[in-house]
């Protein structure tokens, strides 16, 4: 039996080998260390840790240069760009309504707000109304969606935590919502089901049905999870004043979403500034108190209540009329009319040819995601290409309070803020 | 004359002992694998999910496919790792299981032979003595992996060793206390009126806790917290030697139900006739080891410092007053 080493480069000594690795220290780590490692003072000896890109807990390919003395970090810095597709540059190539798919692709998990925010501000520069059909569709599916990227994030969080089995409870209702989206747009994942102007498609038959059984059936699950964390003394100690960052400080940096809301302020753009269906229904805001790793996580849950709310009263008051705006210069005709209208054929064949034409203006879009503040703007030319294409993802700014987070605590409150903090690293890179 | 460190209660021949060893080696031996499949179905069903339903007939061959798979795997050692304490730590890891289950009692003397590997009269001292071995292997396959995270798992295990290790000691004590034996054959017999759990419940409770701790199962499985430190000292590990320690951790979870079964469960006893007692005895710990399955599957991972405290300052002082206590009554009875 022969013993196979993979990195010839190392030595091949055992013992003083942990201290003397010529780990690379990048940037703000306090104490920088020296190639044997060994000069420093052995209580002054730092354990330079990469968490990452490839770490079970990283959700994604994040790496985290962590400084460690025993198990306390004292330094970190996160290092971002290794999922980095170039999906905002790729989008000035594409006609408006071929870049739908492209923003869904960015944050994986909230594919129906990042087609909302680039729709919205294509919109708001074409000064197109919706149809009221087209809005309640819209809230029920980004509401759906903010289920899903919850109940997504309570699994992988709970899992970080060593609770393993809420990841299947909460796949298992992520999974309903899955089986709906399909059901409205044949799509489980990026589904385009938003379009400029409108919704792809209406609801299909018994669609609504099943998002009433649903709707039904999701507030007793909450609460089944609810019983199983929130009365675990383990998940209490866990998450109690942990990873706390004063208010004043997360403003300061631009948090935005459950984070923010967790630490006291009641801001939600969705009453904010409201857009869509949301001035018409009612519903809650959830904030927290202190801010710690159970407040993100009472927030959360508490919101995917109140998106439950949001659902069950926009099929309640669901409009009948079009899905879809019959502005002819922006949306495609029905197929029916293309038999018998010439202007419809014309109407046809330049949108799919060059597609449509948007007025030179700029225009930022913010709406409230699932994470935060999902802004897109868009820079329009006057052409059928957007001459630019920038997404403000709330993955992005909101890790910047990681580090201050994770500073004086242990390696298992690292992973529990990095959990409560739910960053997406596709719309981190984009 | 040499005073013996141990004294043997009831001794066979030296074939009979060889013969019973190899019986309890293989039986036990043969347990684990069993084990993998019940935890993976439990689990899997815990979780709204089949579990292995695949390798045989309800999946009950999945243990064979997997041991196959990592016994054909590449013996693998990183250039960084120390050669032979590399290769020794699962090897003593795996001692220690084995090592342990000698003093398992799963039935009286029954013509002439024993149903136990041994019966020393210093059972509760063996037992600490070889099941404590297993942290070395811990420690030193950590340390030797020359990986951090390694390291990091094998210091948490040092420190979780010391910080358990005194509670569960101390738990069993008042078993020993009310049998006025070290033996388990002997404390076994001693629960002929009453099972020691209902007496000794809190060191019931205790020891079934440092167990879970000793046999880095969740929610004590911070040396290998695979969210935290990426499998801790097993990260380096792969194929056979990943196995090695797959099996060592099944075994400890089997000794340490063992223990509790034969110091507060009645060991072996149980309605029916004699040659029922080590299907008892397996019921039993068959029972506990449910336990540590439901619990796997409930419970998050406890925090380093909440792990020390929980330890040093709950689960000591209750386990030192329980023996006061114990001891009191014992005196005054």
């Amino acid at each position: 039996m022969s013993d196979v080493g993979g990195h010839r480069s190392a030595p091949a000594r055992g013992g003083d080998v942990i201290a003397a690795t010529t780990a690379e220290v990048i940037g703000s780590s306090p104490i920088e260390r020296t190639e044997a490692g060994d000069a420093l003072e052995p209580e002054h000896e730092l354990l330079t840790v990469n968490m990452g890109p490839h770490h079970p807990a990283t959700h994604g390919v994040l790496r985290l240069l962590v400084s460690l003395e025993g198990e306390e970090v004292l330094d970190l810095k996160p290092i971002v760009g290794y999922v980095h597709t170039g999906i905002e540059k790729s989008c000035e190539d594409q006609s408006y309504w071929k870049v739908i798919p492209f923003v869904e692709r960015m944050d994986y998990l909230s594919y129906f707000f990042n087609m909302q925010a680039f729709c919205g501000a294509v919109e708001t520069l074409l000064e197109l109304e919706i149809p009221p059909r087209a809005k309640y569709l819209r809230t029920i599916h980004l509401e759906l969606n903010r289920l899903h990227s919850h109940l997504f994030w309570l699994g992988t969080t709970a899992l970080d935590l060593g609770a393993i089995s809420m990841l299947w409870y909460a796949l298992r209702e992520r999974d309903t919502i899955l089986d709906l989206f399909e059901m409205a747009t044949g799509q489980r994942m990026h589904t385009r089901y938003f379009q400029v102007g409108g919704v792809f498609e209406d609801i299909p038959v018994g669609f609504e049905d099943k998002l009433r059984a649903f709707c039904t059936e999701m507030p007793a699950r909450i609460g089944q999870y609810e019983a199983l964390l929130d009365r675990n003394e383990i998940f209490l100690r866990r998450t109690r004043g942990v990873g706390i960052v004063p208010r004043e400080r997360l403003l300061e940096l631009g948090v935005t979403g459950p984070l923010l809301r967790a630490a006291g302020e009641p801001w939600d753009l969705r009453k904010a500034h409201p857009y869509l269906a949301y001035d018409e229904v009612e519903f809650k805001i959830p904030v927290g108190t202190v801010g710690d790793g159970y407040d993100r996580y009472r927030v959360r849950m508490q919101e995917m209540r109140e998106s439950v709310r949001i659902i069950e009263q926009c099929l309640d008051g669901l409009p009948e009329g079009p899905w879809i705006t019959d502005e002819r210069k922006v949306v495609l005709p029905p197929r029916d009319e293309l038999a018998t209208s010439m202007e419809a054929l014309i109407h046809h064949f330049k949108l799919v040819t060059e597609g449509f034409r948007v007025p030179p203006g700029e225009v930022y879009y913010p709406i409230e995601g699932p994470r935060g503040e999902l802004g897109c703007y868009v820079l329009a030319d006057g052409s059928a290409k957007p001459a630019r294409v920038h997404f403000r993802d709330p993955s992005f700014v909101n890790l910047q309070s990681l580090r201050e987070m994770c500073v004086g605590g242990y390696i298992a409150d690292l992973i529990q803020n990095l959990g409560m903090l739910d960053p997406i690293l596709g719309g981190v890179d984009r | 004359m040499i005073t013996p460190v141990a004294e043997v209660g009831y001794a066979e021949a030296t074939w009979i002992l060889i013969a019973k060893s190899i019986v309890i080696f293989l039986g036990v031996f043969l347990i684990v694998p069993v084990l993998t499949v019940v935890e993976r179905k439990l689990i899997g069903r815990f979780q709204h999910r089949y579990g292995p339903n695949r390798v045989g007939p309800v999946g009950m061959m999945q243990p064979l496919a997997d041991i196959l798979k990592l016994v054909g795997k590449q013996v693998f050692r990183p250039d960084a790792a120390v050669p032979l304490l590399y290769a020794i730590g699962p090897a003593l890891v795996i001692f220690s299981g084995i090592t342990t289950i000698a003093i398992l009692p799963f039935g009286d003397v029954k013509d002439g032979v024993g149903f136990y590997g041994i019966d020393v009269s210093i059972g509760v001292l063996y037992f600490f003595a070889f099941g404590s071995l297993a942290f070395y292997g811990l420690l030193l396959s950590g340390w030797s992996s020359g990986s951090k995270y390694s390291f990091l798992g094998a210091m948490r295990s040092a420190a979780q060793l010391i910080s358990y290790e005194v509670s569960m000691g101390l738990a069993l004590l008042g078993a020993v206390m009310m049998a006025g034996s070290l033996s388990l054959v002997s404390i076994v017999e001693a629960q002929g009126e009453i099972w020691y759990v209902v007496p000794q419940f809190v060191g019931f409770l205790i020891f079934m806790i440092a167990g879970f701790a000793e046999t880095n199962r969740a929610p004590f499985d911070l040396p290998e917290a695979d969210a935290e430190l990426v499998q801790g000292y097993q990260t380096e590990y792969g194929g056979s030697r990943f196995a090695s320690f797959l099996l060592a951790e099944y075994l400890e979870m089997f000794v340490v139900s063992g223990i509790a079964a034969a110091f507060f469960l009645g060991g072996w006893m149980g309605p029916g006739p004699g040659w029922l007692d080590p299907i008892w005895m397996v019921t039993k710990i068959m029972a506990l080891i449910f336990v540590f399955i439901w619990i796997r599957a409930t419970l998050p991972r406890l925090r380093y410092d909440q792990l020390m405290s929980l330890g040093w300052k709950v689960l000591l002082p209750l386990a030192t007053l329980n023996i006061l206590v114990t001891a009191v009554l014992v005196v005054v009875t």
